[in-house]
C-alpha cells in the first residue's frame, strides 16, 4: 500500500501506451508544492545572467585582445611548457609517491621514518623555496658524483650543465608532489580490504604479484580521485616555475604583460581559460579511468555521460507519452 | 614431493598434516595451547569449538598465515613455514624425530609451500576486480605452474565442477554468497593442494545457500582430498567426517570418529557445547 507513486505509474507504464491505465491515474498523489525552492531558483538565475553579462560587455575584459592573445605563439610555446613541466611531475612524483609509501608500509622502521621524515619536510617547506633552494643549488654543490660513500668517485657530473631551469622546475615539483602523492596512495592501499591481502599470500601468490595485480589495481580506485585532486594542483603549481626564469603559460602572459601593461586583463583571462581547459581535460579522463577501476566494485558500471543522456531522452519520452495519456 | 615416491622402507607414510606442540599467544591472551593433531592421507577432520576457543587460528598456523611461538606443523612430511638448520630436504623425515634447531624460511619459500596448501575463507575473499574466470586461473600462473590458455582451461573446468561454468565471465560481486565461496573452492583447487583448509566455510551465508556450498565440500571429500574444515554444521560433520576434533580455551579435549565424540562425548566442555548447538 506505502509503494511509491513512481513506481506504480511506472508500473502502469509498462504496457504499450494506448492502453489506459484508469485505476491507477485516478489515484495519483499530486506532489507537495515548494515555493522556496522556485524562489532560491529563480534568484540563483538572475545572479548568474548578470555575472555572464557583466563578463561579456563590460569593456574592462577587452574580449577582442583576448582573441588576439588566445592562440599566439608565445602563449602557445609557454602552455607547452607548462604541459611538459606538470606531466614529468606528475609521473615521477607518482612513482615516487609510491616508493614513499612502501617505504612507510614497510617493517623496517628505518624506512619508515625516513619516508615520514620526507612527507614532514617537503609537505612544510613551501614549493616556491623548495624552488629557489634548487635553482641556486648549482652554488652549493658544485659536482654531483655516483660512488662509494665517503670514497671515490666513479662518475661525476658538473652541476651548472646538468641543472637547466627545466629540471630544477620539474625536479622540485616531483620533490613536492611525491610527498602528497605518498600519503594518497598509502591511503588507497590501507582502503584494500586485509582479506585481499590473507587470500593472496594464502594462495602462494609472488609477493610482487601480490602488490600489481591484486593490492594495487583494487587501491587505484580510492587514489584516482585523491591523485586527481593532486594532479590539478599541480597543474596550476607550474606557474611558479616562472620563479627559476622558465617561461611556462603563466610566465609568458606575465612576461607579454610587462610588455604592453594595458592588455593585462586579457592576458589573465587567456591564462585561466587555458588552466579551465587543462583541468577539464584531467577531469574526464578521470571519469573514464574511475569507471575502469570501478569494475567488479559495483554491480553495474556508472553510465557514461552519452548513455545517460540515451537514458535521459528515453525516459523524457515515456513521461510525455505517459502524460499524453491522462 | 608426493610420499607415495619414497622407498618402502619407511613404514610410516608421513601424515598429511601434523600439528606438534604448537603454542601461539597474542600478548597476554593464550590462543593455542599445546596442540597436537595428527591428519592421515585422505582423511575428512571437522574441527568444532566454541567461538574464542582457537579453531580458526590453528587452522591459519597450518599454512602458516599465523607463525606458532613454539612448536611446528608439517605438511605431508615438509615443515611449514621453517626448516632444520643443517638439513637439506625435510621430505620423508618424520619431523618429530628430527633434531636441530628451527630456522625461518624465505617468503618466497613459504609462499611456495602455501599455493601447496588450499584455504578457504569464511568471507570467500575473491578478488573483486578480477572475473570469476580469472579468479580461478590467476594462481596457476603467478606460481608458474601453468601457462595461461592452460590455466583458463583448467579454470572452466573446475568452476564446471562447482556448478558454475556459466558465470565465468561474472565478477564476484554480481554473484550470491554461495556462488562466491564456490568460486573460492574452484580458486583453491586450481593449485591442486595436497590439503584443503575451510575456515567455517558456511557462517557467512543466508540459511539456504548453506546447502549448495555444503554439496561441493562433500563431492570433494568422496573424491579423497585431505580436508581440515572448522565449521558449526554438526549435521555435516556427522555425515562427512572421518574424525571429529572438539577444542576449547586453545587446547584439543577430545577427538574420535563423529558417533562417538557427537553422540557419546566423553567430556563435560564438549557435552556442553553439543547441548547448546543441537
Amino acid at each position: 500500500m506505502s509503494e511509491p507513486p513512481g513506481a506504480a505509474v511506472s508500473l502502469a507504464e509498462a504496457p504499450p501506451a494506448d492502453e489506459p491505465s484508469k485505476p491507477l491515474t485516478a489515484q495519483r498523489v499530486q506532489p507537495l508544492r515548494r515555493p522556496w525552492r522556485w524562489i532560491a531558483t529563480a534568484v540563483v538565475l538572475v545572479l548568474a545572467v548578470q555575472f555572464v553579462h557583466g563578463l561579456a560587455t563590460n569593456p574592462f575584459y577587452q574580449w577582442d585582445r583576448f582573441g588576439y592573445w588566445f592562440l599566439r605563439p608565445t602563449i602557445l610555446d609557454g602552455l607547452l611548457i607548462t604541459l611538459e613541466v606538470a606531466a614529468y611531475s606528475a609521473v615521477l612524483g607518482l612513482i615516487g609517491g609510491i616508493l614513499l609509501a612502501l617505504a612507510r608500509l614497510s617493517k623496517s622502521p628505518v624506512l619508515r621514518a625516513v619516508s615520514w621524515t620526507y612527507v614532514w619536510a617537503l609537505r612544510s617547506i613551501p614549493l616556491i623555496v623548495v624552488l629557489l633552494f634548487l635553482y641556486n643549488f648549482s652554488a652549493l654543490y658544485r659536482t654531483l658524483s655516483v660512488g662509494v660513500p665517503f670514497g671515490p668517485a666513479f662518475f661525476s657530473f658538473d652541476e651548472s650543465k646538468l641543472a637547466t631551469d627545466m629540471v630544477v622546475a620539474v625536479v622540485g615539483l616531483s620533490l613536492n608532489e611525491a610527498a602528497y602523492a605518498a600519503e594518497v596512495v598509502r591511503g588507497g592501499i590501507l582502503s584494500v580490504d586485509q582479506g585481499q591481502h590473507e587470500a593472496a599470500s594464502a594462495l602462494g601468490l609472488p609477493k610482487s604479484y601480490q602488490f600489481r595485480r591484486i593490492v594495487f589495481p583494487q587501491a587505484l580506485r580510492s587514489i584516482t580521485p585523491n591523485y586527481v585532486n593532486q594532479l590539478i594542483g599541480l597543474i596550476k603549481s607550474t606557474s611558479l616555475v616562472f620563479y627559476v626564469s622558465l617561461l611556462d603559460l603563466f610566465g609568458s602572459a606575465q612576461t607579454m604583460g610587462s610588455t604592453y601593461p594595458g592588455d593585462i586583463v586579457p592576458l589573465l583571462l587567456v591564462v585561466t581559460v587555458w588552466y579551465l581547459i587543462l583541468t577539464s581535460v584531467v577531469s574526464v579522463i578521470q571519469f573514464y579511468v574511475e569507471r575502469y577501476y570501478a569494475r567488479g566494485a559495483t554491480r553495474s558500471l556508472p553510465p557514461t555521460p552519452i548513455q545517460r543522456l540515451r537514458t535521459g531522452l528515453t525516459d523524457l519520452r515515456a513521461r510525455i507519452r505517459r502524460e499524453a495519456a491522462v | 614431493m608426493s610420499a607415495k615416491t619414497l622407498e618402502p622402507s619407511t613404514d610410516i607414510t608421513p601424515a598429511a598434516v601434523e600439528v606438534h606442540d604448537v603454542h601461539k599467544w597474542y600478548g597476554a591472551n593464550r590462543v593455542l595451547d599445546g596442540v597436537d593433531l595428527t591428519v592421515r592421507p585422505g582423511e575428512v577432520t571437522v574441527i568444532l569449538g566454541p567461538s574464542g576457543s582457537g579453531k580458526s587460528t590453528l587452522l591459519r598456523v597450518i599454512n602458516h598465515l599465523e607463525k606458532p611461538e613454539i612448536g611446528y606443523v608439517s605438511v605431508n612430511g615438509e615443515l611449514i613455514g621453517v626448516k632444520r638448520r643443517g638439513e637439506r630436504s625435510e621430505v620423508g623425515v618424520p619431523p618429530a624425530e628430527g633434531r636441530g634447531r628451527l630456522k625461518e624460511l624465505s617468503e618466497r619459500a613459504i609462499l611456495a609451500q602455501r599455493s601447496r596448501i588450499g584455504f578457504v575463507f569464511q568471507n570467500f575473499n575473491l578478488f573483486p576486480h578480477l572475473t570469476v574466470l580469472d579468479n580461478v586461473a590467476a594462481a596457476p600462473v603467478a606460481t608458474g605452474r601453468l601457462a595461461k590458455p592452460e590455466a583458463l582451461e583448467l579454470a572452466r573446468e573446475l568452476l564446471d565442477r562447482v556448478g558454475l561454468g556459466e558465470k565465468t565471465g561474472a565478477y564476484p560481486r554480481q554473484l550470491s554468497g554461495g556462488q562466491q565461496q564456490r568460486v573460492a573452492i574452484a580458486r583453491a583447487l586450481a593449485l591442486r593442494p595436497g590439503v584443503i583448509l575451510f575456515d567455517e566455510p558456511t557462517s557467512a551465508l543466508d540459511p539456504e545457500l548453506v546447502g549448495e556450498v555444503l554439496a561441493v565440500i562433500k563431492d570433494l571429500a568422496t573424491s579423497g582430498t585431505t580436508l581440515v574444515i572448522v565449521t558449526h554444521e554438526i549435521g555435516f560433520a556427522r555425515e562427512v567426517a572421518d574424525r571429529v576434533v572438539f577444542i576449547d580455551a586453545g587446547k584439543i579435549v577430545e577427538q574420535g570418529p563423529p558417533h562417538e565424540v557427537l553422540d557419546k562425548p566423553q567430556h563435560e566442555r564438549t557435552r556442553d557445547f553439543l547441548s547448546k548447538v543441537l
